[in-house]
């Protein structure tokens, strides 16, 4: 195949001053380490589920991602609303949904956070104020948008964390969003989860201008760009655009500079990238970061090193054994959940 | 002759029309150095080079808006579309600009140009990823809507696409790009809107295009064993629609279901049976049927997937109701 002058992408240094002077708390980082290692290991699972042909679909997995969803989770209060893209399995699990209703719905059972109906691109979970799974590249820009309207209007003082891809951003409709949003001050924060490719297609490959938060420039919206691979720095970066926007005064526009470590889907042979590169993004993965925070603050010992472990390993089991027992649904429920108006008369035939 | 996959059909198709004519070209996403999401357009760009095979942003409204432009103005730009749910952010510059630009303009500008990607169900996908848009686009004049079913008529059609100097929606489908298929080794040509009889038959008529002809040859190949002799016709194109030989087929078999993948309301079934009771009502001996996808947006459990799509025994069953046969 045609080989790309692949230039490497922006590598981000965290700051590796004295951890254990750290702004945040035991608790805060004991949430953050116990967050993304369910996250990993239930994605881990997951990919292993779907090389069993346990359920169909596409399947994107959120691994090496998961300090975004964990210091947005941190920062944000309960009746902050979220939405992202088909990348969605972390997005409710740092929220708190439980990962049963996740498994199964990957498994498509009627058990499922979206009934079965909506498969691993469409999680949806009310409850923790995540609203989509949105299997469209870049819909959930404008509609995360109005979702902060709705926020302003009925002035709850809530903040709306839009998540898109690094691809997202090409989309036009992102424009025309970010221009009325800021025309119209929404309390929206829209999150680049920039892991330097759209499937195969690297950022470089894409736009003139690789810096993704001068895009916020020509709508005078505060943009900045931030290390994704760091709860803390994500954490703060959402902490103050949160206030800004509680404020009334508007979005704000985060690049986050992460890295996917698996494939696009299930079935990306990854020519567009070396061994190398991934190897050095995993070098400064958020979970052993955290762990070495903690370790030596010495917040947690060995043995409940090991009862995090074991806990997140029997949630994911457990999550398996709930999906596998859950019933599929049954044939007539696809006429349920289309209209709310319970007496439409759809054209039935069979 | 020779076997080939759909994909490499597909791929002939272009790459010949390709170094014939130095206005044509291919854009799209990952169609360039990923060697095309779904591999149709493998190779391409080492012959080709990256200005006639383009990869371009997730911009699907810009980048086909960029091509309507470029048909207006002399080049026969070939659009790939990841799969046909991502060109409804398309869908203005296909049908506000390249369907339209002809009259509008008084004959002055016209756009050959084509529209091209996987159309239809893919398995566990989920709603969005999920939808048939044959009825929707041929519901549109100023197109042309071209939906092959196997390699041979891939090849041909596609070549009479990339010539043809209007716009033309060609639909695949993912679940085909595997099949495998006999063409010939040279060069040939197969014109939009003639439909092709797949299989002769007397007693009952089904009409059907692009993937689930498969399931139309199925169903036909099970009635045989219990007597019943079907015809099968794959209308290829549905816009415009063959209907002289749907008709012709009526007159000797009295009998027609037609079968889709898309929903059933406004559907290609809609529009067959209301012209077979129009131009071939003396010719009916039973209602014309159909079978189709249910009027459900499609899901993702395989329950629900199960009960959604058109299937052999719904066909069988549509076949025999009008034998009146149980
Ligand atoms: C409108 C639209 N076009 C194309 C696709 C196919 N597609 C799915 S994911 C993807 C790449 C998106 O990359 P990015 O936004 O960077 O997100 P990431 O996968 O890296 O999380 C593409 C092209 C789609 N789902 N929707
Ligand atoms: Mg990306």
């Amino acid at each position: 195949m045609a080989v790309s002058t692949k230039k490497k992408p922006a590598k981000t240094t965290r700051k590796s001053t004295s951890m254990k002077s750290s702004k945040f708390s035991k608790e805060t980082y004991i949430k953050w380490y116990k967050d993304m290692l369910l996250i990993r290991k239930f994605e881990e699972k997951t990919g292993q589920l779907y090389i069993q042909q346990k359920f169909g679909g596409f399947c994107h997995l959120y691994i090496g991602q998961e300090a975004i969803v964990a210091g947005t989770a941190s920062a944000c209060i309960k009746g902050d609303k979220h939405m992202t893209a088909y990348r969605d399995h972390g997005h409710p699990l740092a929220l708190g949904t439980d990962p049963r209703v996740l498994m199964a719905e990957l498994y498509g059972r009627s058990t499922g956070c979206s009934k079965g109906k909506g498969g691993s691109m469409h999680f949806f979970d009310k409850e923790v104020g995540f609203m989509g799974g949105h299997g469209i590249v870049g819909a959930q820009i404008a509609m995360g948008a109005g979702v902060g309207f709705a926020e302003k209007y009925n002035e709850t003082g809530n903040v709306v964390c839009v998540s898109m891809g690094d691809g997202a951003v090409r989309q036009g409709a992102l424009h025309e969003t970010f221009n009325m949003a800021m025309m119209w001050k929404l309390p929206v924060i829209f999150i680049i989860e920039n892991n330097n490719y759209a499937m195969g297609t690297s950022v470089e490959r894409t736009t003139n201008v690789v810096d993704l938060s001068k895009i916020g420039h020509s709508y005078e919206m505060p943009s900045k760009s931030v290390n994704g691979m760091s709860p803390e720095a994500v954490h703060e970066a959402i902490a103050e655009a949160a206030d800004r926007a509680r404020k009334g005064d508007g979005p704000t526009l985060l690049d986050i500079k992460t890295y996917r470590y698996k494939g696009h889907s299930m079935s990306d042979p990854q020519k567009y990238r070396t061994k190398s590169e991934v190897a050095e993004w995993v070098e400064q993965d958020p979970i052993t970061h955290c762990s070495k925070v903690i370790k030596e603050n010495k917040w947690l010992s060995e043995k409940e090193f090991e009862a995090i472990s074991d806990w997140v390993k029997n949630e994911v089991k457990e999550s398996i054994e709930f999906a596998e027992n859950s019933p599929y649904p049954e044939g007539k429920e696809l006429y349920e959940d289309v209209y709310m108006d319970k007496e439409y008369p759809f054209i039935v035939e069979y | 002759m020779k076997t080939v996959q759909f994909r490499e059909a597909l791929r002939e198709a272009m790459t010949e029309e390709m170094r014939l004519d130095q206005s044509v070209l291919l854009m799209g996403e990952e169609v360039a150095e990923y060697n095309g999401a779904y591999k149709v357009s493998q190779g391409m760009l080492d012959e080709f080079g990256p200005k006639r095979v383009i990869d371009t942003p997730i911009a699907e409204l810009g980048f086909t808006g960029i091509a309507v432009g470029a048909s207006m103005n002399g080049l026969r730009p070939i659009v790939e579309f990841m799969t046909w749910n991502f060109a409804i952010l398309a869908a203005d510059q296909i049908i506000n600009s390249a369907a339209k630009m002809l009259q509008m303009s008084g004959g002055q500008f016209h756009c050959p140009i084509v529209f091209r990607g996987g159309n239809g169900t893919a398995g566990q996908l989920g709603a969005t990823h999920s939808q048939s848009f044959e009825s929707m686009y041929a519901h549109v004049p100023g197109l042309k809507v071209v939906t092959p079913s196997n390699p041979y008529d891939a090849k041909g059609l596609l070549k009479s696409a990339i010539r043809d100097n209007d716009p033309v929606v060609f639909l695949e489908s993912e679940k085909m790009y595997g099949d495998k298929g006999e063409i010939p080794e040279g060069e040939y040509l197969i014109p939009i809107g003639v439909a092709d009889v797949k299989q002769k038959g007397t007693d009952v008529t089904i009409v059907s295009f692009g993937k689930v002809m498969k399931v139309a040859f199925e169903a036909a190949a099970e009635l045989a064993k219990e007597g019943i002799s079907v015809e099968v016709i794959d209308l290829r194109s549905v816009r415009p629609i063959d209907y002289t030989t749907v008709v012709e087929s009526i007159k000797k078999t009295n009998r027609c279901v037609v079968l889709e993948e898309s929903w059933p309301l406004a559907s290609i079934s809609s529009e067959i049976a209301y012209h077979l009771q129009r131009y071939a009502f003396d010719h009916l001996d039973a209602p014309v049927m159909r079978v189709t996808q249910t009027d459900t947006p499609f899901a993702f459990s395989p329950t629900l997937i199960d009960e959604a799509l058109p299937n052999v025994g719904r066909v069988m069953e549509a076949v025999k109701s009008t034998l009146y046969r149980g």
